[in-house]
């Protein structure tokens, strides 16, 4: 056998046509989606043609002044939350990794402690600091004072459960941080110290902006959870979203159109966010393929 | 000053129980170019990186221009100097590493202007023509917007070396530098050693490359277990060595 009639021969192409390309078929997808499609018209019907959603109730009260101002509050709680609670978490993350074996440690026991009391709890607590410690001063560690608050005046609900909330979520964003940190090559270390770069510098401009990649998609995931989360707060009788539509149905009954509200609002604000991290992600993605 | 550029006095280095540099003496003379040999693990990268500082020395010393790196002496003692002293003292050295180690989120042109921006704090105005000039000098003067990624391995070599030289170093250490290249990018990133080497640039230069060495080196050294077992003419060491395991070394490399 010579080699001449092992070979194909090439395909015949009429008038130097290239041949079309036929995609495959998929019918169970096809089956499937068609299912799907009727489920959801099924399920979209149940919420318009049922009058008990009350949907007029519901676009009455979605702009009341009162949830607006409660939305508000939440946007507010999660803010500081977020802000003080990932900067504190950014500061035990560095602890962590440091060669100190101290403040290693004092992060490590942060972690612990704050991962492992229920949030409701520690909400609790810092609302009833006062009958603990029915004064706070300032002043130099174990010497002469120079300010003495009231706790009461100082820590009111709101201060407490931002407090609550913060620290709660620093335990959370430290390790997120520090799996960040840890995610980064290296060699960027090495490289950036070869090149003399001082140590804020470092960190700031060549492995936090590296570093982000990791932190933010669990960021995002920390916050939405938060805006949700803040909803624990109502048991300080914070006005905010899900406290305020528990007053109004407690008010005037109409319990599933004001959930229907407060849900919406979740969804705008989870909605806003989510958009918010896709931006924020392609910016730290730059670079990368 | 005509002292050497740099001159190692019985350097020691551990990792742990690992007795990794033990008691290497080398000099190398301004303008030189040193090539340093040695089979995996002899403590070429360790000792290439006690130069800048980024390991500390257990015993001995390393001065680079006359200057003892990392430590200020007094009497008979040596003192650590402060980061910041350290970090100044590594602008005046390049380091060159083999897996690049580029910004990755940072443009070409950052890459180069990190550094003399933030760490020497030069202006901006002076620095950013430097740059300009460095990537003409490596060949990639149209790559100052491009992101490390999109370049090839040869081409993020190549940005490392300008990135080094923005610093205008005194000296210049390349740890393998074409080791993590494809073969065929391997001369592209020599060429420009080798520009540099002409150019009367100091440094030392960590490489399998047989060929690079005989061609560029003023001396080659030869490493072995944690100390420099042979130095000399690339003549000398290359083709004619005085020691068993530099001949088996380069049997094998060749
Ligand atoms: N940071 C470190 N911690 C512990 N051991 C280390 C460290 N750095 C290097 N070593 C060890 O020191 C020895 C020498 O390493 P070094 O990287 O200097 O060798 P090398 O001559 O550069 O080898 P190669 O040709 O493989 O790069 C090796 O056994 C290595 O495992
Ligand atoms: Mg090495």
């Amino acid at each position: 056998m010579t080699l001449r009639e092992v070979e194909t021969p090439p395909p015949r192409q009429e008038e130097g046509r290239p041949p079309e390309v036929v995609t495959a078929r998929h019918p169970l997808r096809w089956l499937g989606a068609a299912v799907v499609l009727v489920l959801l018209a099924m399920v979209v019907s149940a919420l318009v043609t049922n009058p008990a959603w009350e949907w007029d109730v519901v676009r009455q009260y979605l702009f009341a002044p009162s949830v607006v101002r409660s939305v508000l509050l939440t946007l507010e709680l999660t803010v500081l939350a977020i802000g003080l609670g990932f900067a504190l978490g950014t500061v035990l993350a560095l602890m962590r990794l440091s060669p100190n074996r101290l403040l290693s440690a004092v992060a490590w026991g942060y972690v612990w402690l704050f991962r492992s009391v229920p949030l409701i709890l520690q909400l609790l607590f810092w609302y009833n600091l006062a009958l603990l410690y029915p004064r706070l001063s300032v002043g130099v560690p174990f010497g002469p004072e120079f300010f003495d608050f009231g706790t009461m005046d100082l820590i009111g609900p709101l201060t407490a459960a931002v407090l609550g909330l913060a620290l709660h979520q620093a335990a959370y964003a430290a390790e997120i941080v520090r799996g960040g940190l840890l995610s980064v090559d290296h060699g960027q270390r090495e490289a950036a110290a070869a090149l003399g770069l001082p140590p804020a510098r470092r960190l700031f401009r060549i492995i936090l902006p590296q570093a982000m990649r990791t932190i933010v998609p669990n960021a995002g995931n920390e916050i939405i959870g938060l805006v949700k989360g803040t909803s624990v707060v109502y048991i300080m009788a914070l006005p905010e979203l899900f406290y305020q539509v528990q007053v109004i149905y407690n008010r005037n009954g109409r319990v599933m159109a004001l959930l229907l509200v407060a849900a919406v609002w979740y969804l705008v604000l989870t909605t806003a966010l989510s958009i918010a991290q896709h931006y924020v992600e392609r910016h730290y993605g730059r670079g990368r393929a | 000053m005509n002292g050497p550029m740099v001159e190692l006095r019985g350097v020691h280095k551990s990792f742990g129980a690992l007795h990794v540099l033990r008691g290497v003496d080398l000099e190398v003379r301004k303008g030189e170019v040193l090539v340093l040999l040695g089979p995996s693990g002899s403590g070429k990268s360790t000792l290439l990186r006690t130069i800048n500082h980024l390991e500390k020395v257990d015993r001995g010393s390393v001065r680079v221009d006359g200057r003892l790196l990392g430590y200020r002496q007094a009497g008979d003692r040596l003192h650590e100097l402060p980061e910041r002293e350290v970090l100044r003292q590594r602008t005046q050295i390049g380091f060159v590493f083999q897996a690049f180690n580029l910004f990755p989120h940072l443009t070409v042109r950052q890459n180069l202007t990190e550094a003399p921006l933030s760490a020497q704090r030069r202006p901006r105005a002076e620095v950013e023509p430097l740059a300009e000039r460095l990537l003409t000098r490596v060949g990639l003067a149209d790559k100052a917007d491009a992101y490390p990624r999109t370049l090839s391995g040869g081409q993020q070599q190549r940005v490392a070396i300008a990135r080094a030289l923005a610093l205008e170093p005194k000296l210049l250490l390349f740890d393998e530098p074409t080791s993590a290249l494809d073969p065929e990018l391997v001369g592209e990133v020599l060429d420009v050693i080798k520009d540099l080497a002409r150019g009367g640039t100091t440094m030392i230069v960590v490489t399998h490359e047989i060929g690079f060495a005989r061609e560029v080196a003023d001396t080659v050294a030869f490493m072995d277990a944690g100390r420099v077992v042979e130095h000399g003419p690339p003549a000398q060491v290359l083709d004619d060595p005085l020691h068993e395991r530099t001949r088996a070394f380069i049997g094998k490399v060749l």
